[in-house]
């Protein structure tokens, strides 16, 4: 498999289904490892980075994951499959840009990756979707040991599991929601999640595009603490306390809206519906602006005939690299739009 | 709601403060309560922080020279990585870094990782014994310290139980 066989289908992940999938759009769980006996990334020379990454690919794909692995050369293939795998989350931008022998390991369904010399010389993580921390953490962490049996990494009795940077250091553990919060967006509370997020020691960032700043209402969520917590006390207090208030919060501003606001709601998602179903360009900007909107009024039963999938289709399907790769051909900024409105307008009729 | 000061962002401070029985309510962002000399919490970005401390490290000594023990100047002898250097990209250069630099580090691990500075958690299988112990001892400790916290007489017997066996030789 190539990446480009994946630009035409939705990541399973993805799919909008799982415990509390109207909110929770996928759960996340990285581990940073590296090499006993290796420099860090800054310091290793090009002969070294190769090493390192023969010795992971190996290990990695002499383990049984129970479905296929395919390896992609992050190094080797052209910037638009580069582009591709980090729309799909399955390399950071970090990786894509970085210099030198790299790549990742992904497993057929999407649910695992393995970055080989990104910052750190290993980053293994298992995606699910819905709030599913549980499953996401026993696969890591199973897939951990096994590469453990075949390598050994870096490990201080202190400091836990050595990374190159010490933010990640000790569990190199890193817990990660996606949640879709428009209610409380509108409802004008979205700065007072992100302040309660920042005094209990979490990162919030957006999911889509670039930077921080988040597009579409769409939110990553990640601890920041990595050192002197335990794997499964992190992970069973977002499980269990964090992500379950955040989405009670959600629902509370979703059911005001409904109660107190609904010709308000329903005109911003008839709009957003009257916009993209009929739109001749959109930038990426509008379109995950407007597809949020459309997104809460499914869920809310606003709009009928229309599937989660499809509209998560949609955020997937409408980003530059994808469109470009399921054109067969490079595309400027204008002919990008013009494809993207297309694309939206046949998947909002056929519905 | 928007910031009271300066008009412009969402209010996310909100202060109630009652005087003599007098209640006064006051909306801020998160700058303008900042420059009133409030003390908010934030993230603060790890190179930003990295800067601070060692600048406060190195204060008062002679600038960097060439192989001279101040914390800018000094090279690890494993991968030649120096504080400087680190300052500037945030990522260290080998494992052998965490014990080099130790004391300069390690106020910048216990301020980015919430006050912590021992592992806690998962080790891997093909560590000495010895560590593994350590390890275990340490997170015993934290569990015990939790149920007497909450009160949990028996789960803190059974942790006392276990420290004791770890700890006999």
């Amino acid at each position: 498999m190539r990446p480009k066989d994946l630009s035409s289908r939705i990541s399973e992940w993805f799919q909008g289904s799982g415990p509390g999938a109207d909110i929770v759009i996928s759960s996340r769980i990285r581990l940073a490892r590296n090499l006993a006996g290796y420099e860090f990334l800054p310091c290793l020379t090009q002969q070294r980075k190769r090493q390192i990454l023969r010795t992971l690919k190996e290990a990695i794909l002499g383990i049984d994951l129970g479905e296929s692995v395919f390896y992609v050369d992050v190094d080797g293939v052209p910037a638009l499959e580069q582009e591709l795998l980090v729309e799909r989350h399955l390399i950071s931008r970090q990786h894509a840009m970085g210099k030198g022998p790299r790549g990742v390991v992904i497993a057929a369904s999407e649910s695992f990756t393995a970055m080989i010399n990104e910052e750190d010389h290993l980053r293994i993580q298992a995606f699910q979707t819905g709030l599913q921390l549980r499953p996401c953490w026993e696969r890591i962490n199973h897939i951990d040991n096994l590469i453990e049996q075949k390598v050994e990494f870096a490990f201080h009795p202190d400091y836990g599991y050595l990374t190159a940077c010490p933010t990640n250091l000790g569990t190199g553990i890193r817990v990660s929601v996606m949640l879709h919060l428009p209610a409380l967006k509108m409802a004008g509370q979205i700065d007072k999640f992100l302040q309660a997020a920042r005094d209990a020691d979490l990162t919030v960032r957006g999911l889509f595009g670039e930077g921080t700043e988040a597009v579409g209402d769409f939110y990553q969520l990640s601890n920041q603490v990595t050192l002197g917590v335990r794997e499964e006390d992190i992970v069973n207090q977002f499980n269990d306390v964090i992500v379950p208030k955040i989405v009670e919060y959600e629902h509370l501003a979703r059911r005001k809206l409904l109660d107190k606001q609904l010709d308000a709601l329903d005109d911003k998602i008839q709009r957003a519906l009257g916009v993209l179903g009929n739109a001749r360009l959109i930038s990426s900007q509008e379109a995950l602006f407007l597809l949020s909107h459309i997104r809460l009024g499914v869920n809310l039963n606003r709009i009928q005939g229309l599937s989660i999938r499809t509209i998560n289709e949609l955020f997937m399907l409408t980003q530059p690299a994808h469109l470009q790769m399921n054109q067969g051909e490079p595309l400027d900024a204008d002919r990008r739009d013009a494809t993207r409105a297309g694309i939206i307008r046949s998947r909002l009729c056929r519905n | 709601m928007l910031c009271q000061v300066c008009k412009k962002h969402s209010a996310t401070i909100h202060l109630t403060e009652i005087q003599n029985g007098h209640r006064e309510e006051t909306h801020l962002c998160e700058g303008c309560a900042q420059q009133q000399g409030l003390s908010v919490k934030s993230q603060i970005p790890l190179n930003e922080l990295l800067s601070t401390l060692l600048s406060a490290q190195a204060h008062g000594k002679t600038p960097a020279k060439e192989g001279d023990s101040s914390p800018g100047g000094n090279a690890c002898p494993t991968c030649g990585m120096t504080l400087k250097e680190f300052g500037k990209k945030s990522l260290l250069g080998c494992a052998a870094d965490y014990d080099f630099f130790r004391e300069h580090l390690e106020p910048l691990i216990e301020k980015s990782q919430g006050g912590h500075t021992r592992h806690c958690g998962k080790v891997p299988s093909r560590t000495p014994v010895q560590a593994k112990h350590q390890i275990e001892l340490a997170q015993l400790q934290k569990d015990l310290d939790a149920a007497v916290r909450t009160e949990d007489y028996e789960s803190a017997a059974r942790l006392r139980d276990r420290i004791k066996q770890l700890q006999t030789p």
